[in-house]
């Protein structure tokens, strides 16, 4: 039973969607066309700022995540792909609400009201419904000899100015189970990834990766499954382990369910193949 | 290792107008925190910070400006936001130490985590240049800078090889609006 109509929404992929985690663009692209979800990319979107603007200027994250919110279109309800982006943006779009001069500003810089009202959506806000609406008999066995641990990393904290929203921790279990596959429980579904540290730091983030991997394979999970390219590049990237548990992306094992056919591209872009496990339970 | 802290009264009188500005621009009541190191707990990286996350706003609240201003918790706090959600008082820890980033910046202190800032400044400089971040000259120029060409050169091959780094940056096309961003920050 089909409720929810087609509808039209924008899209913010982001910097890492856009380039380094481009199967999990292209499997989310994938997913909402199954879902009666219509994708409009933002014409020419940059990026929102990232932790690094964040942490060393205040007004240029501002002004970059401005520019975004100002690019959407105000009939529609904007999609952010990345965790941290949609962080950035809906910060910026609340200081714009409440900073009278700033948006006078943009305004008349962008040559555009300011959109107040502009619905800012998590991946999670977009399927929750739709899943179970467009989910068939025959797609809740796809998956159902997966065993997987879910990784939410950071995704879940918010900045207590956006602490009022709906909290989501265990969405990708509930949907997961509800198509076939079986969670295993796990101490790390929360544990922060070490996001840019991976790059000055390698030291902290590898000691952190390497416990995880180590208590997702004592699970007896065939996968990661998580929500957010960082997580998933750290995950792959800083693991020294001899034998590293594949990580996928929630949209392409969703999409996997959903039938996909063209998912060939994907899994070659990972650093530890999830395909030939992938095989073994019958998922592909 | 995290550091004792003894101060006195006048101390907190004097480091006032501090903790007035970092309360300001952090848009954050760190008064109403209880020192229960809730966030300490939460806080994945405090075992590499020199200050605790609840030593931090402590040191804040104390005015000791130079201590917090030098110290490596602020750069090494990845904004998580694991503390503020263990924290009974709802505390943004992570608003607080970004604020002291920034403000460790302008007043130009010795920064206790050069790699850390220099990461930042390399990535906004891609944003600056093509509007998106481009990884592979991250990392290239970040190894320059740190004259490190080995560490990661097995795993950014695999990963140019597996095109998980792409060459070629992704692009804006109206890159004078970007800028723009970038330029009134200069101006102004």
């Amino acid at each position: 039973m089909i409720t929810s109509p087609i509808i039209d929404v924008s899209y913010f992929p982001g910097c890492s969607l856009a380039t380094t985690a481009k199967e999990n663009d292209h499997s989310l692209k994938e997913l909402c066309q199954k879902i009666g979800v219509n994708l409009v990319e933002i014409d020419d979107w940059n990026c929102c700022g990232s932790s690094s603007a964040y942490a060393v200027d205040h007004d240029l994250a501002l002004g970059l995540a401005a520019r975004n919110l100002f690019l959407a279109e105000s009939d529609r309800p904007l999609l952010v792909a990345c965790p941290n982006c949609i962080i950035r943006l809906r910060l910026a779009h609340q200081e714009l609400c409440r900073n009278e001069l700033m948006r006078y500003r943009f305004e008349k810089k962008w040559d555009k009201t300011f959109n107040r009202d502009l619905q800012i959506l998590h991946f999670f806000e977009l399927i929750e419904n739709r899943i179970p609406e467009y989910m068939s008999k025959e797609i809740s066995q796809k998956l159902k000899q997966l065993k997987f641990v879910p990784y939410y990393g950071c995704m879940l904290n918010r900045p207590n100015s956006l602490r009022h929203e709906k909290n989501y921790k265990g969405l990708m279990e509930k949907i997961l189970t509800d198509l076939g596959a079986q969670p295993q429980d796990w101490a790390f579904a929360s544990q922060c990834c070490g996001t840019f540290l991976s790059v000055a730091r390698p030291d902290l983030v590898t000691s952190i990766i390497n416990r995880m991997m180590e208590d997702a394979a004592k699970t007896g999970a065939d996968c990661i499954i998580t929500a957010c390219a960082m997580c998933h590049m750290n995950l792959e990237v800083r693991c020294t382990l001899k034998q590293p548990v594949p990580v996928l992306h929630f949209s392409e094992v969703l999409s996997l369910a959903f039938d996909v056919q063209s998912h060939d591209g994907w899994f070659s872009r990972h650093l530890v193949d999830p395909r030939p496990i992938l095989k073994s339970r019958a998922v592909i | 290792m995290a550091k004792n802290l003894n101060s006195t009264i006048t101390e907190i009188y004097i480091g006032s107008n501090f903790a007035k500005e970092v309360k300001k621009r952090s848009d954050t009541d760190f008064n109403s925190c209880y020192h229960c190191m809730s966030c300490c707990g939460g806080c994945p990286f405090s075992e590499a910070m020199d200050y605790l996350p609840n030593q931090i706003i402590r040191l804040v609240q104390l005015g000791r400006k130079k201590e917090v201003l030098e110290s490596s918790s602020i750069w090494i706090c990845v904004g998580c936001n694991n503390c503020s959600v263990q924290c009974p008082n709802s505390v943004d820890i992570s608003a607080v130490t970004h604020t002291l980033c920034q403000m460790a910046i302008e007043e130009k202190v010795t920064i206790a985590e050069p790699d850390i800032l220099k990461f930042h400044q390399e990535l906004l400089n891609t944003v600056h240049r093509y509007g998106r971040t481009h990884k592979l000259e991250i990392m290239l120029r970040y190894k320059i800078y740190k004259k490190d060409w080995f560490s990661d050169m097995m795993i950014g091959m695999k990963m140019i090889a597996r095109r998980k780094l792409e060459l070629l940056p992704s692009r804006v096309t109206h890159m004078q609006d970007v800028q723009f961003t970038f330029n009134q920050k200069q101006a102004g």
